[in-house]
């Protein structure tokens, strides 16, 4: 548990970093290793599969992050109302912070009260699915009509990209003569 | 010296780009055959898959990269993982409901077992591995894109 700590206490600093620093690149570093953290935290937690796709995402939105953002300059935008917006955050974290400190009280014991689907699904989901995984064996079968849905959202997700930075048929307003290559 | 040395980074990261890339799709492929016996799974190995043709984007440029995966590719494995994981889901009705295993389950810890799993594995990886390429594309695309306005 101590090192659970110690990794959570290392991503709110990753994050805070990241907010503050003014270069670009070292935000974006400093929110991968908020990523490789979290990733920690799963293997702790005693969830390779999750683990797994932790790292592998965080690097694919680490690598796109860096090929996007840098070498443009976005707008930092530093004016405005701050201290109004200081005040709201800081009482949004206090209020958070306190009902979480309330919540993990009472949290179980880790992984003891198994619950009667979970439990059929440990004594009976090698029997039954034939597989050793027992995280495969609840997406792809016992719950698979749930990763059918995710991969229609994947689907839509990747559509809804594609149509929105696409470069056929966008309107070209102040240079008619860029359509060189592609 | 190839004229693959034009575009690209430097030639130690070429270099080291062609050493690693093979490793990393053959990882890839090992964590989505063995997602029923090993952590892993689809959409993991899917992303890895994916990472290994980002990395030689990265090192070569894009046209090494699309020569090995183009568009048409791309748009026919999205499609084609989709409507293969709809198919297994409706293969399901020959025996009584949807998403049914109906083939036979082996024995466990072995690398053909557990029925329709495997199968679900390769459809999801080429799903997202393809999905989220294409992501990637449309993304650095359009980053040359805004350069060139400027």
């Amino acid at each position: 548990m101590m090192g659970l700590y110690i990794l959570l206490i290392f991503m709110i600093v990753g994050a805070i970093i990241a907010i503050e620093v003014k270069d670009m690149l070292s935000s974006v570093i400093a929110v991968g290793a908020v990523g490789l953290g979290l990733s920690i935290v799963f293997l702790i937690l005693k969830a390779p599969d999750v683990a797994i796709t932790q790292l592998v995402v965080e690097i694919l939105c680490l690598i796109i992050l860096i090929r996007a953002t840098l070498r443009k300059d976005l707008p930092f935008s530093t004016t405005g109302r701050w201290v109004f917006n200081t005040f709201i955050t800081s009482v949004f974290m206090i209020v958070f912070f306190l009902v979480a400190v309330k919540c993990f009280k009472d949290l179980p014991e880790f992984g003891f009260p198994l619950m009667r689907v979970a439990r059929t699904y440990i004594e009976h989901g090698k029997a039954l699915t034939g597989s050793t995984n027992l995280v495969t064996s609840v997406i792809l079968d016992f719950r698979a009509y749930d990763t059918l849905g995710e991969a229609t959202i994947l689907f839509t997700a990747v559509i809804a990209v594609l149509t929105i930075v696409r470069k056929i048929g966008r309107k070209k307003v102040d240079m008619p003569d860029e359509e060189s290559d592609e | 010296m190839s004229k693959e040395h034009d575009k690209g980074m430097s030639l130690i990261v070429k270099t080291i780009t062609r050493l690693t890339v093979g490793l990393i799709l053959l990882y890839g492929i090992y964590i989505v055959l063995h997602g029923h016996v090993s952590p892993g799974g689809g959409f993991a190995g899917g992303v890895i898959i994916t990472l290994s043709f980002i990395h030689l984007m990265l090192a070569f440029g894009k046209g090494v990269a699309f020569k090995r995966m183009s568009k048409n590719m791309m748009s026919l494995f999205e499609s084609f993982g989709a409507l293969f994981f709809l198919g297994i889901a409706v293969l399901g009705f020959s025996g009584g409901y949807f998403f049914l295993n109906v083939i036979s389950k082996g024995e466990p810890f072995r690398l053909f077992s557990a029925g329709i799993i495997p199968l679900c594995n390769i459809a999801i990886c080429m799903k997202v591995g393809a999905g989220i390429f294409a992501i990637f594309v449309a993304l650095v695309l359009l980053d040359l894109d805004t350069d060139k306005k400027e």
